[in-house]
């Protein structure tokens, strides 16, 4: 290596355009362009307009405690594909203010309002800032690295109170009912609950100017959840209707929070595997990829080859299992009572069985390792994969294809329902196969490929109409080339080890950041770490598919009937894990 | 014409209604196990196993809560292979394994076995990176998921008898990696003894 800092053209380009506030971030390991609050907007408008950074992935921030500063970060990436672009904004600890990109990528606006939620950061100009994740009367910013959780212990894990000297007892115990939680000052829950969800009425622009009316009736704010079949776990959509027609909804998420990233900062690198598996729980292999792809950037491993190939013939079999079950269970959404979700649930055994035999466990699979995979496929397995991929998935997805596509009943109900425009859904910062279904081809897998995917044959499915007949359609695709793909791992999978080095249980990380991202089946999953060198991540964020594809939902919605809020809801395919992290 | 689709989607579930009595009929009169059912990729109806009468034999790798390996000495005491080098209480993602470890009672020095032993199962999330790591094999995951009791708390922390299972049930539900293990062993006393 070189010491002369080679500095991208991209980021020469900006620096000559704006010479006073943009500055590289040289920091030993890290990447990007440390822009002045002020001038971000002026920045971004440049990089959105001129350079052909459209769309915005990921918005997070980083606590340099205790250097009395915290970090925004960006990470914008061009819809044609590419590298991404990373912009980082210093701020002071003490009330921080960025300016919002909202009005500029409406998809940030989930994000903005979590990292607001999360770390206190101030974002001007946001149309809706308040808390998301949390409730409204929770003290303090919890990814702060002062802040401290009830049951605390200590900050980073292995805890001492284990070895040499454990004792088995519930630390639950130790804390009665009533003081495991913590209370702002001067708090009354009797006066909270009612502030808290006007606020949220507020926000939805509820209007009691008849005049602004379509039909000569009220305006009605119906809350469809949290406890909803529909939802597909714990989720709330407030909607604002005329009649039955949507003018206005927001999606309430937040019930089950765990707050996945401040575990994520006290766990070692390697137990944040088993973590991950619990976030997006139908696609567990991808996830695992994911973060295993991220760590190994960062400490520079490559996988071996056997590893890589077995790697993608799980997170495809993942992708099978994750697309069949969405498709069944929209169905459940139209009404088709779990005879089409069974049919689906069929074949997910199947692979899951698979799953059981090579991982040991059917969801919580806890496989991938940094440098490989924990243990072999064997010769058997391997045979009733192809038996499976050969002789009974084509057969039977076409079964359930026939059985739906040309039903008219679902072609009613979805055709035309919960468009997304091409431009709107770059916009929103949709991924997967809701972005694919409004005809734009981006796929992490071909944009920015990773693993052995760049030797794959495949294609990118993408149907025009950006409705939910085609985001059914998209995934039905995908299926078939995810089976396309497994034919040919099959074919050339390498003998060979199937970790690279050692198997450790403490990851040697050097200092510094990496943005690794997988397509999973719900879209772009993105996992940002920073190292500060220690045997704990010091930031670990993950971008959830599911949850910025939720930003764009009330855009859907719009117009349509409170029936095809729920067919749109089961379209977009969320997943609660990943949703409330 | 509308309602094509729809009768053609009502037929294949007709067609899945007889293929599952067609092909539990022919089960029966195969006396197929469970496993073989499950197997059947060619099938075309939908298999049901008739849980708890019927139960799927779990793979090999299956995990759920570990437990501790010993060996019966010949008087009946149990030797525990664990040295409580505390490796899977550091690993263990939920810090849910306590260990204390046994000293010595007149010197005071620690001796390379547990004196207690402790899994909190209420937070064992069953990664097993516990067996996974161990360097002694002396802790492994267990196959029993009927794990429901009446009530929870204390009755959920597993003391070291608790955990305890002798190496014999280990050989049972790990045949693969138990013959493994003994090869490997074997292999380096030859190698210390040719030493």
């Amino acid at each position: 290596m070189s010491d002369q800092i080679v500095i991208h053209p991209l980021y020469a380009k900006l620096l000559e355009k704006f010479p006073e506030s943009v500055v590289m971030d040289e920091r030993q390991g890290f990447s990007g362009i440390v822009v002045q609050a002020i001038t971000l907007l002026e920045v971004v408008k440049e990089l959105r307009d001129n350079l052909g950074y459209d769309y915005l992935s990921s918005v997070t921030a980083v606590d340099d405690f205790p250097e009395e500063r915290l970090e925004v970060i960006y990470h914008l990436f061009k819809s044609i594909g590419g590298a991404p672009v990373e912009i980082k904004v210093f701020l002071e600890r003490e009330e921080p203010v960025v300016p919002s990109l909202t009005p500029m990528y409406p998809g940030a606006e989930l994000q903005e309002r979590e990292v607001w939620d999360l770390y206190g950061i101030r974002f001007d100009d946001h149309p809706d800032l308040r808390r998301i994740l949390l409730w409204e009367g929770f003290e303090g910013f919890p990814l702060r690295k002062d802040w401290k959780e009830p049951l605390y212990e200590e900050d980073t894990k292995p805890f001492k109170s284990r070895w040499p000297e454990g004792k088995g007892e519930r630390k639950e115990l130790l804390n009665p009912y009533k003081d495991n939680v913590q209370y702002p000052r001067e708090f009354d829950p009797n006066t909270l609950s009612g502030d808290v969800d006007q606020a949220m009425y507020k926000s939805l622009e509820y209007s009691d100017d008849p005049n602004s009316r379509v039909l000569q009736t009220d305006q009605m704010v119906v809350n469809i959840g949290p406890q909803h079949p529909s939802t597909h776990g714990v989720f709330r959509m407030t909607v604002v209707m005329e009649g039955e027609t949507i003018v206005n909804l927001k999606p309430v998420v937040g019930y089950l929070h765990r707050n996945h990233e401040k575990i994520g900062e006290r766990n070692t690198w390697l137990q944040n595997m088993p973590y991950t598996d619990r976030l997006d729980y139908l696609a567990p292999m991808s996830n695992n990829f994911g973060y295993a792809i991220t760590v190994e950037k960062l400490m520079g491993i490559v996988p071996t080859e056997r590893a890589e190939y077995i790697r993608v013939m799980m997170a495809e079999l993942t992708r099978i299992a994750s697309h069949t079950m969405t498709t069944g269970f929209l169905l459940n959404d139209l009404g088709a009572y779990f005879t089409p979700a069974l049919y689906a649930l069929e074949e997910r055994e199947l692979i899951l069985d698979i799953f059981e035999e090579v991982a040991g466990s059917r969801m919580m699979v806890n496989y991938f390792r940094f440098g490989g995979v924990v243990r072999d496929v064997s010769p058997e397995v391997l045979k009733k994969i192809r038996h499976l991929v050969y002789n009974r998935l084509p057969r039977k997805i076409d079964e359930l294809d026939k059985y739906i596509s040309a039903n008219e009943i679902v072609r009613i109900r979805c055709e035309g329902v919960g468009v997304l425009t091409a431009d709107d859904a770059i916009a929103f910062s949709t991924t997967g196969p809701n972005l694919r279904a409004s005809g734009v081809p981006y796929d992490v897998r071909r944009a920015d490929p990773y693993s052995i995917y760049e030797s794959l044959d495949f294609d990118v499915c993408t149907r025009d109409h950006g409705d939910v007949f085609d985001r059914y359609r998209v995934r039905i695709d995908e299926i078939h080339q995810s089976i396309r793909i497994l034919k040919q791992v099959l074919d050339r999978i390498p003998e060979g080890p199937i970790m690279a080095g050692k198997p450790q249980y403490v990851a040697k990380v050097p200092a510094g950041e990496a943005y690794g991202r997988v397509e999973g089946p719900r879209g772009e999953l993105g996992f940002y770490v920073v190292s500060d060198g220690k045997p704990n991540p010091k930031r670990y964020h993950v971008r959830a598919p599911s949850f910025i594809n939720l930003t764009s939902l009330a855009q859907m919605c719009k117009g349509a009937k409170v029936a095809d809020a729920v067919t749109i809801l089961g379209a977009v395919d969320i997943v609660l894990g990943e949703v409330d992290r | 014409m509308n309602g094509i689709g729809i009768i053609k989607g009502l037929l294949i579930t007709l067609k899945h209604f007889f293929d599952t009595y067609i092909f539990d009929f022919g089960r029966k009169q195969k006396n197929l196990t469970p496993d073989d059912k499950r197997g059947m990729v060619n099938s075309s109806g939908l298999f049901t196993i008739q849980y708890p009468e019927e139960v799927l034999a779990a793979s090999e790798e299956f995990r759920v809560i570990p437990f501790l390996v010993y060996e019966t000495a010949e008087n009946g005491d149990h030797k525990y292979r664990c040295t409580s080098c505390g490796i899977c209480a550091k690993v263990c993602p939920t810090q849910c394994i306590f260990i204390t470890r046994k000293k010595d009672a007149e010197t005071g020095k620690p001796i390379p076995s547990p004196e207690e032993f402790y899994i909190d199962t209420d937070k064992c999330m069953n990664c097993g990176f516990c067996a996974e790591y161990c360097p002694f094999d002396a802790i492994k995951m267990n196959h029993d998921f009927e794990l429901a009791t009446y009530v929870r708390g204390d009755t959920h922390i597993y003391n070291k008898e608790m955990l305890g299972k002798p190496v014999e049930y280990y050989a049972k539900i790990r045949p693969v990696n138990y013959a493994l293990e003994v090869a490997e062993k074997a292999e380096k006393a030859e190698k210390a003894t040719a030493a």
